[in-house]
């Protein structure tokens, strides 16, 4: 076979790599937003499910910030009996200590948020570093990592957190490092493919051929090149850490009483469910809203990432 | 050849086609016919719309694009308006097709014996079984492959390219179609095996007065083979005429730039490259569409494109000035180039010396104690087919190779350590190393502000307007326009990114320039502008270039030595003009042979 690394010239030269539809007069000279994460984001706007999305994302996020400051009573005041149905003056009703539903509901949510978002970082940095050393380094440094993160992955999440939170208590950095620690493995390796597929390009050897210090290549080189999945796997992990975030105050590792929590809300007042069923659906219709808000906007920036729905009609 | 009506087999009458949705044109108002037996080179550079016409003779269009307009008449039948079912007896009957990459077009899940019984199937050969075996037969016998039972029941990946390129001719020649079209077949073979698949193609028109269609970006490539040729620039056919007259005096301005883009073996023609490139779709220019790059432009020339002119009917051509340029005589002048007596032996004035190397590819031995020198103010071509080591040797150099190395790579008299962050700053300066593809050379998310200032702000102390400065410099060494600096490469051409790759590897100030294959992946015009702007850069900075090539015929634009190797050894070294004009090893004797030159020198 003549195809080698040096065969003549490619006739499967992909389309991407040709040469540019605009002629040079036509492009501005000041460079447009051509960072490849603005461009997604772009992208992602003009889709449908990502306006949704977004809209829901943000509503539910006022929801859980500026909430507290419409609450009409303190989130651990008592108003009225245990269990009681929505009246005038609690209009979702009462838990299960007689506290107004609406007001936990209104400050239940930022810890969804702020756990949730946290614990996405913090994924997404372990995650990414790790699949970024693992892609370049190949070989046992390679391995050694996937290996290492294929016994994190071994573990159900949930299980994973559990048993450290039942060893170290129920602290609140602990249930944050535990989901994003969970997130690790899968983020690692959709970077890990990514960069092994960038290393291998002439760019990056034009780099270490000029002595660029390996953490320089990793982060100006490759890192810049796979910001749109790092930016799809964001949005797809944050839908998992605030399902976790939720599900672990639900069965009692994550805040713990009397906090307003929605996980923790629906767990305290669901033996109630057929005598007071507001004090449950309403987190519950809250949490699905914010997962699928979060979900649609990760759906929109992955289309929008992959040209589906985009107008491919260039060439 | 005679251009009697009767005679002619294909047709092809103000052919349009254009890109579905949006209207631009591909290919505009291209008409051309073909003889009984006549080969016709269809020659275009990328994006000129040359494999969309050739296509459309089958009534193919790749998706996204259409036929607005035209006939195409084979042999009486008129294939654009054919139904479905008519269509499949034409395509592959009447007349046929070989892609360009016949290793990506054969079912990789089908025994060869059967792909090529399919055809003869499809379409009822014969008249029993027994006349398709031998049909077989023979088919496997005029394309020169075995035709035994093993052979027949190998799959596509146990076939060489050659190989495999072959048995899609003779898929192609399997019910003696009228008509066959060749989209570029030999792009992807070494110079060998292309040499071979010429040849076959040669015989097979010759012997059974087939027709044939050759589509390819390299007027050398068909020089031998075809009988006229058509040039394509831009979606339009420009010129079309028989190969003797174009190659001796072309009348489009186009033609004679393109001609003199071509590397010549012989070193007597100077290596010319057109300015600029060739307009994609949708950026073509109203009237002519090589006005921006024409010499010869007039007012009128922007504004209506010519009709087709000339002096018969055999030989067309579509300048205004068509005249005027034919009455002028081509200009041969003498190539730029540093003259050496001798080649270089003395230890002061070597740069890089190579002694004994071997080098792995994981536990592979791909190069065999390879020793070169390479010497001060010299550039040294390192030419080999595919597979030959080339690339390695010159990565082993560079401090690239990822696996194990013996042997020693001298820079200035120390020894190189093997990974270039073994090496020290200024080793790793001296050393600049210019890759294939622009297309992957160039960080995309990178300015080419940013991509100049890497190699600058690692190897120099420099303030701003410093390093500004040194950018423009370097800018305009390779004559490209500072106000490039806020671009990013993917708003570049093919041959500008090249050039921006030049222009990293000289910001660095280095002592020894490695081109590894640099117009590889570029067009006819734009490689030759490439090669002048190298061989340029060396005259005036000095500075020592290793240049890594498969294309035999470049070397003496820009080469002073060569090294051939094959198999990863060097099987032979000396200068450029003894080894091209008296070559010593039989490998050498067999490249030359094979490659393809102007002018038509050929074999038969």
């Amino acid at each position: 076979m003549s195809r080698g690394s040096d065969a003549g010239l490619d006739p499967l030269q992909p389309l991407g790599t040709l040469e540019p539809l605009e002629s040079l007069e036509a492009v501005p000279l000041v460079a447009r937003g051509r960072r490849e994460w603005v461009q997604t984001i772009i992208g992602a706007w003009s889709l449908r499910r990502t306006k949704i999305g977004l809209s829901m994302f943000l509503a539910l996020f006022a929801v859980a910030v500026f909430g507290r400051f419409v609450a009409p009573y303190a989130p651990t005041e008592f108003v009225g009996p245990p269990f009681s149905l929505p009246a005038p003056s609690y209009w979702l009703g009462t838990d299960f200590l007689g506290r107004d539903v609406l007001t936990r509901v209104l400050y239940g949510g930022l810890s969804v948020f702020v756990l949730g978002i946290a614990a996405t970082v913090i994924g997404i940095v372990l995650g990414v570093s790790l699949g970024l050393v693992s892609g370049y380094a190949r070989r046992w440094a390679d391995e050694s990592i996937m290996r290492m993160l294929d016994v994190v992955l071994a573990f159900p999440s949930i299980v994973l957190a559990m048993l450290f939170v039942s060893i170290l208590g129920p602290r609140l950095w602990l249930i944050v490092l535990m989901v994003g620690i969970s997130h690790m493995p899968r983020i690692a390796r959709v970077t890990r493919a990514a960069t092994v597929e960038l290393v291998a390009r002439d760019f990056v050897r034009a780099a270490a051929a000029v002595g660029v210090p390996r953490r320089k290549i990793l982060l100006y080189e490759v890192l810049p090149n796979i910001s749109s999945p790092l930016l799809v796997e964001f949005g797809l992990r944050l839908t998992y850490s605030i399902i976790m975030i939720a599900a672990l105050s639900f069965i009692g590792f994550g805040m713990q009483p009397p906090a307003a929590d929605w996980g923790l809300m629906i767990n305290e007042n669901r033996i109630a469910i057929t005598i007071q069923p507001w004090a449950v659906v309403a987190p519950v219709v809250l949490i699905g809203a914010l997962t699928i808000s979060t979900n649609l906007m990760a759906d929109g920036l992955a289309r929008a990432m992959m040209g589906i729905d985009r107008d491919t009609a260039v060439t | 050849m005679s251009s009697k009506q009767t005679d002619i087999v294909l047709s092809v009458r103000d052919l349009r086609i254009v890109l579905d949705p949006s209207g631009i044109d591909i290919d505009d108002d291209v008409s051309f016919a073909i003889h009984q037996g006549e080969v016709l080179g269809l020659v275009g550079e990328s994006a000129s719309g040359k494999t969309t016409a050739a296509t459309s003779l089958l009534a193919y269009q790749r998706r996204g694009a259409k036929v607005a307009g035209g006939h195409v008449d084979i042999d009486g039948a008129d294939v654009l308006s054919a139904s479905r079912m008519a269509l499949r007896r034409i395509r592959g009957g009447l007349i046929s097709y070989v892609p360009q990459d016949a290793s990506a077009a054969l079912n990789p899940a089908l025994r060869i014996g059967d792909q090529l019984m399919e055809i003869l199937n499809e379409h009822s050969f014969g008249s029993s079984s027994a006349d398709r075996a031998a049909r077989l037969k023979q088919m496997m016998a005029e394309v020169l492959l075995p035709s035994d039972r093993a052979f027949l029941r190998r799959y596509p990946h146990q076939l060489s390219g050659g190989q495999q390129q072959r048995v899609a001719i003779a898929m192609a020649m399997a019910n003696r179609p009228k008509l066959i079209v060749l989209d570029e077949p030999t792009t992807a073979l070494d110079v060998t095996t292309q040499a071979h698949v010429l040849d076959t193609v040669r015989d097979l028109t010759r012997s059974y007065g087939v027709s044939a269609l050759y589509v390819t970006h390299d007027l050398a490539v068909v020089a031998c083979l075809a009988d006229r040729i058509a040039v394509m620039y831009a979606g339009r056919l420009v010129e079309i005429g028989r190969k003797e007259e174009l190659f001796t005096g072309a009348y489009h301005p186009y033609t004679r730039r393109l001609l003199g883009a071509i590397p010549d073996i012989t070193g007597e023609r100077a290596l010319h490259g057109i300015p600029g490139w060739a307009p994609r779709p949708g950026q073509r220019v109203k009237g002519c569409a090589f006005t921006p790059r024409c010499d010869w432009r007039i007012d009128k020339c922007a504004t209506e494109f010519p009709p087709y002119e000339g002096p018969d009917s055999d030989h067309q051509v579509r300048c205004w000035r068509w005249q005027e340029v034919k009455a002028q005589s081509p200009a041969g002048d003498a190539p730029l180039r540093v003259k050496v007596d001798d080649v270089c032996s003395t230890v002061e004035k070597t740069v890089v010396n190579v002694q004994d190397v071997t080098a792995f590819y994981q536990s592979k031995e791909i190069l065999h104690g390879v020793g070169a020198n390479l010497c001060e103010h010299r550039c040294l071509a390192l030419v080999g087919e595919s597979g030959s080591g080339k690339t390695t040797l010159a990565r082993c150099i560079a401090g690239l190779h990822q696996f194990k190395i013996t042997g020693t790579i001298e820079l200035g008299g120390k020894a190189l350590a093997r990974e270039s962050r073994g090496r020290t700053r200024d080793q790793r300066q001296a050393i600049q190393y210019i890759f294939q593809s622009p297309y992957s050379s160039l960080n995309p998310r990178k300015t080419i502000r940013q991509l100049l200032a890497q190699p600058i702000d690692i190897f120099f102390k420099l303030d701003r307007d410093e390093r500004e400065e040194r950018m423009v410099k370097v800018l305009d060494q390779v004559a490209l326009d500072a106000s490039l600096l806020n671009r990013y490469p993917e708003q570049l051409s093919g041959g500008e990114r090249q050039r921006i790759a030049i222009a990293r590897a000289l910001a660095a100030e280095p002592t020894v320039l490695i081109c590894d294959e640099v117009t590889s992946w570029l067009d006819v015009s734009v490689q030759a502008a490439i090669i002048e702007l190298l061989a340029q850069l060396q005259l005036e900075t000095g500075v020592s270039m290793l240049f890594v090539t498969h294309n035999l015929a470049l070397i003496r634009s820009v080469a002073q030595e060569v090294a051939v190797m094959n198999d990863g050894r060097i099987v032979e070294l000396g200068l450029v003009d003894a080894v091209l004009e008296d070559p010593q090893a039989d490998y050498t004797k067999a490249l030359l042979a094979d490659t393809p030159t102007l002018p038509a020198e050929c074999r038969i």
